[in-house]
C-alpha cells in the first residue's frame, strides 16, 4: 500500500457484492452462489465497463499511430502498465511484461530464461502443491536441457517441508519456483523465507502468484524473488491477460521468447535488433483491451483496503470450515496454519464428481476433481475434492448455502 | 431382445414420471448403486477410460452377432447413466450399436453429462461402445 492510498477512505468490503452483475442471476432456477474464485474470479461493473468503453470509444493499435485514438489508446495502456507496478511494488515499469496469464509467464522464464542459464546435470526445485502451470513448462525445458525436477514435500497440513527445503539447496541447483498460495489447499507458503533461502545459493526464484493477488498485498520487493508471474482474471480482471514482473537484470539479460512486430527496433533479412524493456518480450500486438481493464480491476480493489478484505476472507474461511465440519464424513485437505480461503474437501462415501452435480443443481459452483494438480492428488492418495474457494464479495449466506446443500447431497448419495 | 428404439422409449417413459430433479437423480443414483458393473479383475488400466472428473471402465464381449458391455465407474452418478446407457446398448446387434442414435440422453435431461467439456468419461465411453459395435462384428472378444 503506498502513502497515498492509506488517505484514501476505503469502501466496506461488504458492500463489494453489488459491484458484481453475475452474483444476481440464477443457475438452474436458484440463487446462484459462486464458491469457486480460486479458478476464475467474477468482474465488477467498472471492468465490464472499461471493456466496452475501450472497443466503444478507445480501440486503435498501441505504439503505432500519430493520429490521437492511437496514441489515446497507447496512453491508456501504458498507464495500466504504471498501475501494475505500483500494484506489486516494483521499481520500474520496465520490470512489467503482459502476457497472457500466468501461465504464459512461467513459460516465457523457462523458456528464455532456462535456454540461457540452464546448464546440464543442474537441479529445478518445485514443490509438491504446484498447479501443472508451474510443472510442465519446467519439465520441458528441463528435458530439452538435461536438468531434474526436485520436489519440495509438504506435511499432513498441506504445508511445505523447509526442513527438507533446505536440504535440497545446493549448487547444482538452477531454479525455484514455487507458488504464493496453493490453488488445491489454499496454503500460503513462506515465500520471502524461500527467497531468501534459495539467494543464499544464488538460485534464482520465481514465484506463482496466480491465488495471491486478489487476497492479499503482493510486494515484490519484500519478497525479493526474482519473478512474479499472475493472471488479470483471478483477480477481477479479464482473462487472457497477466503479469510477469521480473528483476530488470535478468529480464535485460534474457533473450526475446517470441519473435515479431512490437518487439524489434531494427530488421533486415540479415539481423534484426531488439526493442527495450518490457517490449522486448510483447511480441505481436497486444491484449490493448485486456490491460486497460486490468487497470481497472487494480482501481477496484484500491476501492477497498486490502487488510480487510483478508479479514473478511478469513471469516469466511473459518465459517465454512467449522459449518461443514458438522456435517458427518466431512474431511478437510489442506489445513495449513497460514491458509487462504479455500476448504477442499470429501464426503465419506462419496465421490467429488458426484457431490459436484448436486450442488449445480442447487445453484451452488464448486470445482471438483483434481484442481489441475494431479501429482498433488496422487500423493494424498484421491482423485480430487470439492473445492469451495472464497473471494471478497462472498457472503456468509453463502456458506450457509454451500452446507445445506452438502448436507442434502449426502444424503442423497449416501 | 428389445431394440434399441424400444429400449430408448421405455426410459424416456419411465423418466416421464419424476416431477424434479432431485426425484430424477434419485432414481439414478438408485441405479448407480445397485449390482457391481463390472468385475473387480476387470477393472485395469487396460479397461479404463481416463475423465477429469471420473473414471470409467469398459469391457465388451461379442456372442453370436451381439455385443454384451460392462462398465462401472467410480463416481455414482455416472456409474447411474452407465447403467442406462448399458441397458439400451448391451446385447443389441453390433451393426445396430455402431449407429444407433441415442436420443434418450437429451430427452430425459442429462444431455450435460455427455458434454466432451464434462470429462467425467461418458462421451470416450460411448465412442468407445459404437467403435466396438462396428470393430467387434468380426472378432471374439476385445
Amino acid at each position: 500500500m503506498t502513502a497515498e492510498s492509506t488517505l484514501v477512505k476505503h469502501r466496506p468490503v461488504i458492500e463489494s457484492r453489488n459491484d458484481f452483475p453475475i452474483l444476481s442471476t440464477r443457475m438452474n432456477g436458484r440463487d446462484l452462489v459462486f464458491l469457486d474464485s480460486a479458478a476464475s474470479t467474477q468482474k465488477p461493473q467498472m471492468v465490464i465497463d472499461s471493456l466496452r468503453k475501450y472497443y466503444s470509444e478507445q480501440n486503435a493499435n498501441v505504439h503505432r499511430g500519430v493520429y490521437a485514438l492511437s496514441q489515446t489508446a497507447t496512453h491508456l495502456f501504458e498507464q495500466s502498465r504504471l498501475k501494475v507496478k505500483d500494484f506489486i511494488g516494483a521499481t520500474s515499469e520496465r520490470e512489467i511484461v503482459f502476457v497472457r496469464g500466468a501461465t504464459e509467464g512461467i513459460n516465457l522464464v523457462a523458456q528464455s530464461f532456462g535456454r540461457k542459464y540452464f546448464k546440464p546435470g543442474g537441479e529445478i526445485i518445485l514443490s509438491q502443491l504446484e498447479h501443472h502451470s508451474n510443472i510442465v513448462p519446467w519439465q520441458m525445458i528441463a528435458e530439452e536441457k538435461g536438468l531434474a525436477i526436485k520436489v519440495i514435500p509438504i506435511n499432513e497440513k498441506g504445508e511445505l517441508r523447509m526442513d527438507v527445503f533446505e536440504k535440497m539447496l545446493s549448487e547444482k541447483v538452477q531454479m525455484v519456483a514455487v507458488n504464493h498460495i496453493s490453488n488445491a489447499l489454499g496454503t500460503i507458503n513462506p515465500v520471502k523465507k524461500i527467497t531468501e533461502m534459495a539467494h543464499r545459493y544464488h538460485i534464482p526464484v520465481l514465484i506463482d502468484g496466480a491465488q495471491a493477488t486478489s487476497h492479499c498485498a503482493v510486494d515484490v520487493q519484500d519478497i525479493d524473488a526474482d519473478f512474479y508471474v499472475f493472471s488479470g482474471h483471478k483477480m477481477f480482471g479479464p482473462t487472457g491477460i497477466g503479469v510477469l514482473w521480473g528483476k530488470e537484470k535478468w529480464l535485460d539479460a534474457m533473450p526475446p521468447w517470441q519473435g515479431g512486430g512490437e518487439m524489434i527496433q531494427t530488421v533486415t533479412f540479415e539481423k534484426t535488433t531488439y526493442n527495450e524493456l518490457p517490449f522486448k518480450f510483447e511480441a505481436g500486438t497486444p491484449n490493448i483491451a485486456g490491460s486497460i481493464a486490468l487497470g481497472a480491476a487494480i482501481d477496484y480493489i484500491g476501492q477497498f483496503d486490502m487488510t480487510e478484505i483478508h479479514a473478511h476472507e478469513q471469516a469466511l474461511l473459518e465459517y465454512c470450515t467449522d459449518k461443514l465440519s458438522e456435517i458427518k464424513g466431512v474431511k478437510f485437505y489442506g489445513t495449513a496454519a497460514q491458509k487462504a480461503s479455500v476448504v477442499s474437501f470429501l464426503v465419506e462415501g462419496t465421490h467429488p464428481y458426484d457431490l459436484g452435480v448436486i450442488l449445480d443443481k442447487m445453484g451452488i459452483a464448486v470445482r471438483t476433481g483434481h484442481h489441475c494438480t494431479q501429482p498433488l492428488m496422487d500423493y494424498l492418495g484421491i482423485p480430487g475434492t470439492v473445492r469451495a474457494s472464497m473471494a471478497m464479495y462472498n457472503h456468509m449466506e453463502d456458506i450457509d448455502r454451500l452446507a445445506e446443500a452438502v448436507t442434502k447431497a449426502r444424503l442423497m448419495l449416501c | 431382445m428389445k431394440s434399441i428404439e424400444d429400449k430408448q422409449r421405455e426410459i424416456i417413459e419411465d423418466f416421464s414420471l419424476f416431477d424434479d430433479w432431485m426425484q430424477k437423480y434419485e432414481y439414478i443414483i438408485d441405479l448407480g448403486k445397485s449390482l457391481p458393473l463390472i468385475e473387480e479383475e476387470y477393472k485395469t488400466d487396460e479397461y479404463l477410460i481416463k475423465g477429469c472428473q471420473s473414471r470409467v471402465w469398459l469391457r465388451a464381449e461379442i456372442k453370436d452377432d451381439r455385443v454384451y458391455f460392462k462398465a462401472d465407474s467410480d463416481a455414482v452418478i455416472t456409474r447411474g447413466i452407465i447403467a442406462l446407457l448399458i441397458r439400451v446398448l448391451s446385447g443389441q446387434k453390433a451393426v445396430d450399436i455402431g449407429g444407433s442414435d441415442l436420443y434418450f440422453i437429451d430427452r430425459i435431461g442429462l444431455k450435460e453429462h455427455l458434454s466432451p467439456t464434462r470429462s467425467n468419461g461418458l462421451t470416450s465411453m460411448v465412442k468407445q461402445m459404437k467403435y466396438y459395435g462396428i470393430g467387434l462384428q468380426n472378432k471374439e472378444t476385445v
